[in-house]
């Protein structure tokens, strides 16, 4: 382990820096997430921090915040000993968190979410939704966030619940230290700039930032020094300035990995796998038409509320359609339920893990079989929980997936390895089609490149892969044509070849006139 | 890619939470046998004797068949109010399909049954395809069959035929194994028990189930048609609740129109006390047995030791309240940890 003298020296506690964490321990049943961890943050500071998934950084910031009791260690706040035990007591102590996982009530607006807890009130009882609204539409302003405070939050996509929790975390006047765990896992470039800029303005000489990323590019664009975890123990902290990228990734995994690969041959040669044409809904989707090819993986890129999770919705029938037709291998399909979609071959693994992708009460294994529990795993009615175990064993062997068992809950995962767990379900489906919404969110970028190769050998095989993605160098590393939405429609459609940064966010932001729309071509 | 080397003794924690679940079971099993050694104590001559013994088991019969349909229903994250009078309703069902009709006694079981699954569908279909919410959809199905068993029976009990029907008495009453005293309708609580043991942990419809209960929403997009399981589900529970009607009214010799409100009550009690929760997603079929035996235990002592009625309501309330609570305090010590 190399020790650097950016590292905290143990028992001084330096009333220049903001945030001192020292020897923390904590053990989960059957796991060591932590062991003798420490850390700093200066004063109007960004500080990156690192690991793999299932490291402990999530865990870390749980401790920090009361949510977990911590086993051993101290923590230091501007010089002073901190001792939080509960959420509220770190709100006051001046520590503001944004979760990995999404926490906020569906089924309430998104003013109502954001002062959960701290309503404006009068009489003491009363509730003031005016001056709430009031409140939230300023908040949004001075954020430059075009949200609607009345709308619920179970309307919004997930990039659009990340924007609510961020600005609920600044909303607190008192923050001194702000934690953001993966904030970004959902945005795309321009959502990532809008954060940064936010981040920059929050920094004063009081007040400091943890970034918890697994996207490097950004680490360097924001983050003045890094720190990187790796199971559990503190493995170094470097000025980003003199680090290169590289050189994080290796000490964070332990082996330097190649992230360059893109595309190989054009695959719209092969035959049609799927037509969808015409396609509009209700809601948002305006004659959207596209097809896609026996092989081939399709990249689908766009702003927040573009539409892309709607067409995937509409699809594998988890939406209604207003009008439009979906032929599959020739054949005109009517899909009202996702159960017909799977029947017809065709997976959908949603952006959203927590709602609408786990159980978190049950198994790992029951997550990663719950898909081919009929078709794979039984005889007649009855369940084979032998071939259970075995495919999640495998999985877990495949992915990597960090647990001490296959039998742990799934709740009890880190957030990496549960997204794991649910690409692991629609690998042991066997789909022909498999629509990956942001398959990748929240998982380090070893296991990223891993994943990556896993798709690439499932389209060699013939299996189709639509892969949604507001990360745009994975929709170039991985597409052999990328589709781009606005509001609601197809704005284009680029070939490997004619696919850039620039020409995507071209077409994202709608100026369809500077690149034409055009079918790649044979 | 990760080296897995802060995951230690990997199957420790995992046996750890298997255990857990035992723990469960094993503290409500010690809390059947402490409450049972406290009436002993009480009434050392007239409560722990065989006979005594064997009638608390008979009379946790018809809570426990109900109880295992609403452990399957509760499970999914839904409720099951019609189960009392679905089943005084199938009650009156089947003695106008043996009575009234002179069906041979084996079709009139079969039809009865058929008919509590046709009433479980209906509750099925109103909660999954119309959206209704369990609780409204079976308040309903509850007044629905309570009304209708006045009406089809005309509001006076239908009376079996000693002699003609004796061996759908026998089903309740009779002994298979001679002169000790055991009744037969025991030994059908168990085959159900048995039943709702294999669905539950075994079977498509078990693991569907729980997995409904935990995650509707993620279970459909994983390709589940949701809805025709939630609606096969409430149609077991329907069968379970035919069972039930047929072992009372067999035992009582006729089917009363006007009984039965107020089981729905003991039945969910029963889950509840055996460790389901009522958010879903989790919940034991022993458990539940276990939950069955404590309640039939608290009613037979408090009647030997001559308290009223009314107190038992009292004392079981309070029951449920410690033992929900401190089942409450167990999961959130095992959620912080
Ligand atoms: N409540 C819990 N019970 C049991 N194990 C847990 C619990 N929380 C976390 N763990 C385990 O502790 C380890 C660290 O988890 P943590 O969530 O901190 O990882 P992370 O660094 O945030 O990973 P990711 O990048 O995937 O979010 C993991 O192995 C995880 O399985
Ligand atoms: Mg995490």
């Amino acid at each position: 382990m190399t020790t650097t003298e950016t590292a905290p020296a143990p028992g001084v506690h330096d009333p220049d820096l903001l945030l001192q964490v020292e020897g923390v321990g904590k053990t989960f049943p059957g796991v060591k997430a932590l062991e003798d961890m420490r850390f700093d943050l200066r004063k109007g500071e960004v500080l990156g921090l690192v690991g793999e998934n299932g490291a402990g950084k999530s865990t870390l910031m749980k401790l920090l915040t009361g949510i977990y009791t911590r086993e051993t260690g101290d923590f230091w706040l501007d010089g002073e000993p901190l001792s939080v035990h509960t959420p509220k007591e770190a709100q006051e102590a001046g520590l503001s968190i944004i979760h990995q996982e999404l926490n906020l009530v569906p089924h309430l607006s998104v003013a109502e979410n954001i002062w959960l807890g701290r309503e404006p009130v009068s009489a003491g009882f009363f509730t003031r939704p005016g001056e709430q609204v009031r409140a939230t539409r300023e908040l949004l302003d001075r954020l430059q966030m075009s949200l609607n405070p009345k709308a619920l939050v179970s309307t919004l996509s997930v990039a659009q619940q990340q924007m609510v929790e961020i600005a609920k975390a600044l909303s607190f006047e008192s923050t001194k230290v702000l934690i953001m765990d993966e904030p970004t896992a959902a945005l795309n470039d321009a959502e990532v700039d809008q954060l940064h800029e936010l981040i920059r303005r929050f920094i004063t000489p009081s007040t400091g930032v943890v970034y918890i990323s697994h996207r490097m590019a950004e680490l360097k664009r924001i983050a003045d020094r890094i720190t990187v975890i790796r199971d559990g123990h503190y493995i170094d902290t470097m000025p980003m300035a003199e680090t290169s990228l590289d050189d994080v990734i290796s000490k964070m995994v332990g082996r330097a990995i190649n992230t360059e690969a893109r595309p190989e041959n054009v695959r719209t040669d092969r035959p049609v796998v799927l037509q969808v044409s015409n396609l509009s809904t209700k809601t948002l989707l305006k004659d959207v038409s596209f097809e896609v090819y026996r092989g081939e993986i399709l990249g689908f890129a766009g702003l927040m509320g573009a539409g892309r999770t709607e067409v995937a919705r509409a699809v594998v029938g988890a939406d209604p359609i207003d009008s439009g037709e979906i032929v599959l291998n020739g054949n005109t399909v009517t899909i009202h339920t996702p159960a017909r979609a799977a029947e017809l071959g065709i997976g959908y693994l949603s952006e959203d893990r927590k709602r609408l992708g786990l159980m978190l009460p049950l198994p790992v294994s029951h997550n990663i079989a719950i898909s081919s529990m009929s078709a794979k795993f039984a005889n007649g009615f009855f369940v084979r929980d032998k071939a259970i175990r075995q495919a999640a064993e495998d999985s877990r062997t495949l992915l990597s997936i960090k647990t001490p068992s296959v039998n742990q809950l799934v709740k009890y995962l880190s957030g990496g390895n549960q997204q794991k767990a649910i690409i692991a379900r629609w690998l042991v489906k066997d789909c022909d089609i498999l629509i990956f919404d942001e398959p990748t969110r929240g998982i380090d970028v070893g296991a990223k490149e891993e994943i990556y190769q896993l798709l690439n050998k499932l389209a060699g095989e013939g299996k189709t892969i639509i892969m949604i993605s507001s990360e745009l160098p994975e929709v170039l590393r991985m597409s052999h044509r990328v589709i781009v939405m606005a509001d609601g429609r197809i704005t284009g459609v680029l070939s490997a070849a004619e696919a850039t940064q620039e020409a995507i966010m071209t077409l994202a932001t709608h100026r369809t006139d500077a690149i034409t729309t055009q079918k790649a071509e044979n | 890619m990760s080296t897995d080397s802060n995951v230690t003794t990997a199957a420790k924690g995992v046996r750890r939470g298997g255990l857990r679940e035992k723990l469960q079971q094993l503290m409500a099993l010690l809390g059947l046998l402490i409450i049972f050694a406290a009436f002993s104590f009480a009434s050392p001559t007239y409560f722990p004797t065989y006979s005594n013994v064997i009638s608390i088991l008979y009379s946790a019969v018809v809570i426990g068949l109900l109880a295992l349909g609403a452990t399957l229903v509760i499970i999914t994250g839904g409720i099951d109010l019609s189960v009392g009078t679905g089943m005084t309703l199938s009650a009156v069902m089947a003695a106008t399909f043996i009575v009234t009709w002179g069906l041979p006694v084996w079709l009139g079981i079969l039809c009865t049954l058929l008919f509590g699954a046709f009433l479980g569908l209906v509750n099925g279909t109103n909660v999954a395809i119309l959206g209704l919410p369990p609780f409204i959809a079976t308040l309903a199905m509850m007044l629905v069959a309570q009304g209708l068993a006045l009406v089809i029976s005309k509001a006076i009990p239908i009376y079996f035929d000693p002699v003609a029907h004796s061996s759908y008495l026998w089903l309740s009453n009779g002994e298979l194994i001679p002169s000790t005293g055991f009744p037969n309708a025991v030994v059908v609580l168990v085959l159900a028990a048995l039943v709702a043991f294999v669905l539950l942990n075994k079977t498509l419809l078990g693991r569907y189930d729980i997995s409904i209960g935990s995650n509707e929403e993620a279970t459909a997009l994983s390709g589940i048609n949701t809805k025709k399981w939630t609606m096969i589900i409430y149609s077991v529970a329907g069968v379970f609740t035919a069972l039930g009607a047929i072992m009372i009214s067999a035992r009582l010799g006729s089917a009363q129109p006007a009984t039965g409100a107020g089981y729905e009550l003991q039945a969910i009690a029963a889950v509840v006390i055996g460790g389901t929760s009522l958010s879903g997603g989790k919940g034991t079929i022993v458990g539940t047995i276990i939950g069955a035996l404590i309640i039939s235990v608290i009613n037979n002592g408090l009647q030997i030791m001559s308290m009223p009625q009314q107190w038992q309501n009292v004392i079981l309330g309070l029951v449920i309240l410690v033992v929900v609570f401190i089942d409450q305090l167990r999961s959130k010590r095992a959620a912080t940890t």
